[in-house]
């Protein structure tokens, strides 16, 4: 097991090396560059700039230079917050975007197993209608719609009760601040999780084993949670691989209405910008994390099913 | 002899979006402690409801009506919680199926143990004891590291092994077998049936074999029931019933199996179609496949009527000792 872990690792730097190397001239491929602005720049100034940035070189020796400079380390500076490098804006935004993304996938996984559960269990029942129809309510409306509805509940109509919050700002991460994104990022995943669990359970219970396990007289519990849980549990893994990486990666749509301090917009101001260096950052940040949170996937099932075995 | 279930007026039906279907009507049977009951018939014929039926495993749009007695205790009316009681303690079940009836995520050793850990309340250890003890019994070869397996690490024939084994844990007064040889190659299915004859030659349970093969029921069996469309048209010893097969079912059923004793061209069928159960014959369900009928099986249902020795046989055809 420790083997094939230690050997996915490696070669997860081929991998990570291609999506550099993609991402790189994909980017150098869209028109425009970091400094241009609606009025144009005198050359000679545009040329300092390139040539401060190293822009003016050959595209093969910026390429090597760059990864010559990511094996240190070092990201680069950032073309657009200038006074900043790619390091330090992650190194600012992340735990922002990491806290909040924890916080939500916690929630999710708490309410939306328990909720697809219950649902399962009384399945065609207003019970499971009920929790279905919340659920389908919760992945159809986008959260650019439940973030300014929540802000207006919680920071205008109950602006003099003790249910007002915070609608915006991080406020050094105070935890009234972080309740409606973490609650607006959870939601839909929530809505997500409950459906994959009902229909993982509903197609778990019907199995031959699980009527083997009733027809011993275990009490119907000890059949949900210990025969059927597990394989049940399968599908909700593989949705929640992506998911984590999602939401661990910041949302540019929720750090935006609620004025944090993460990296989530950086991934498309960054694109916009042609801040071709921090575009680079967040790029091999999420890959990375795709590859290490797809690995936990797999080790997972392991976990789940015996029959996957890892040599 | 007392019977230790007993099975009256039974009727299972379903509720599907065409309406109600019957799948057993109105079947009365009886297993006594020692003895081996053969149920017959093909697929559909209700065979295996009957008894889901018994465990209250029904699917959740089936409904049964009657009584279905253990020891007296009616299943159909207990409660889940009494039923638990019974289930796997006193009455148990071997399936169709060792491929997928059990869990693939726990170890052999855990769902063998678990069901005597549930009833009898003893300690993991002994319960891990126990069934070390029982997978020797049933003759699995290296029992003890089968223990800490994971049933897709086991043949279809030890996974069947598994099953009996676990269905004896609590050595219950009745086991119902559902075609335990029916998902097995033919040497594994030998080695099977073998094994079943001695759990029955060294239980006192009652053993209840349904299966639609009758090469099974000869070896095994002392009493026969042969069902068709959801009802028994013939019920009597396994001597009876071979020998002297009343019910023109029954005839047919023998004289589709291949015999090394006979010499035959082609293999012999019943004609037609076993009949649709949202849309059964008028009559006797099974007068549009049978070579002897008469105007009276079209609008009449036979009685099931007693000839001798308990040969019950549902047909207007007077029966000729063979």
């Amino acid at each position: 097991m420790w083997a094939y872990f230690t050997r996915r690792l490696i070669i997860a730097i081929p991998t990570l090396w291609v999506v550099i190397t993609v991402a790189f001239f994909l980017m150098r491929l869209a028109p425009g560059g970091p400094f241009d602005q609606e009025a144009p720049l005198p050359p000679e100034i545009m040329a300092n700039l390139k040539a401060a940035y190293g822009l003016d070189q050959p595209l093969w020796w910026q390429y090597l230079n760059y990864l010559g400079n990511l094996l240190q380390g070092d990201f680069g500076p950032s073309f657009k917050y200038k006074d900043f490098s790619v390091t330090e804006l992650i190194a600012q935004g992340f735990p922002v975007s990491i806290q909040n993304g924890a916080a939500a996938l916690f929630i999710a996984v708490l309410f939306g197993i328990p909720l697809g559960a219950t649902a399962a269990l009384r399945q065609n029942t207003v019970t499971d209608h009920a929790a279905m129809t919340v659920a389908m309510t919760g992945i159809v409306i986008p959260n650019f719609v439940v973030g300014p509805l929540l802000a207006l509940i919680f920071g205008i109509y109950l602006r003099d009760t003790m249910f007002a919050l915070p609608v915006a700002g991080w406020n050094n991460g105070a935890l009234p601040n972080r309740i409606l994104p973490v609650i607006c990022l959870a939601l839909p995943f929530i809505a997500y999780i409950a459906r994959i669990t009902r229909a993982g359970l509903i197609e778990t219970l019907r199995t031959n084993y699980v009527r083997t396990a009733r027809a011993k007289g275990l009490p119907f519990r000890t059949v949900v949670l210990r025969h059927a849980f597990k394989s049940a549990m399968i599908p909700v893994v593989t949705y929640l691989g992506p998911a984590t990486v999602f939401l661990l990666t910041g949302s540019m749509v929720i750090e935006t209405i609620f004025g944090l301090p993460g990296i989530g917009r950086y991934f498309v101001q960054g694109a916009l910008n042609r801040d071709y260096t921090l575009v680079m950052g967040v790029t091999i940040l999420a890959a990375s994390m795709v590859i290490f949170i797809n690995l936990l996937v797999d080790m997972a099932y392991a976990w789940l099913d015996p029959k996957v075995r890892y040599e | 002899m007392t019977s230790v279930l007993e099975i009256d007026g039974l009727t299972v039906s379903f509720s599907t979006p065409d309406g109600d279907v019957s799948a057993v009507s109105d079947i009365s049977l009886s297993v006594d402690a020692g003895e081996c009951l053969g149920l017959v018939g093909e697929s559909g014929s209700g065979k295996s409801q009957t008894f889901m039926a018994a465990l209250g495993l029904l699917a959740d749009n089936g409904t049964a009506t009657g009584e279905i007695r253990l020891d007296g205790i009616d299943l159909l009316s207990a409660s889940e919680k009494k039923l638990n009681t019974l289930r796997g303690e006193r009455i148990a079940m071997i399936f169709q199926d060792p491929m997928t009836s059990l869990t693939p995520h726990m170890k052999i050793g855990r769902q063998l143990s678990e069901v005597l850990i549930e009833h009898q309340n003893v300690d993991t250890k002994t319960g891990w004891a126990r069934a070390l003890d029982m997978l020797n019994r049933v003759h699995i070869p290296a029992a003890e590291r089968r223990l800490d397996m994971y049933p897709h690490e086991l043949s279809g024939g030890l996974r069947q092994r598994v099953m009996i084994a676990m269905a004896l844990m609590c050595e219950p007064e009745v086991i119902v077998a559902d075609e335990p040889t029916t998902a097995l190659d033919v040497t594994v299915q030998a080695q099977i049936l073998d094994l079943l004859t001695e759990v029955k030659d060294n239980l006192d349970a009652a053993i209840v074999l349904i299966t639609h093969d009758l090469g099974v029921v000869a070896g095994l069996a002392d009493r026969v029931a042969v069902m068709y469309a959801g009802r028994i048209v013939e019920q009597g010893t396994v001597g009876d019933i071979f020998a002297s097969p009343a019910h023109p079912y029954t005839q047919g059923l023998l004289a589709c199996t291949p015999r090394l004793d006979v010499e035959t061209e082609e293999l012999i069928t019943i004609l037609g179609q076993p009949p649709n159960l949202q849309n059964l014959p008028s009559g006797c369900s099974f007068h549009p496949r049978c070579t002897y009928v008469v105007e009276q099986c079209k609008s009449e249902r036979p009685a099931l009527e007693v000839m001798n020795n308990g040969h019950i046989k549902a047909c207007f055809r007077p029966h000729v000792e063979a």
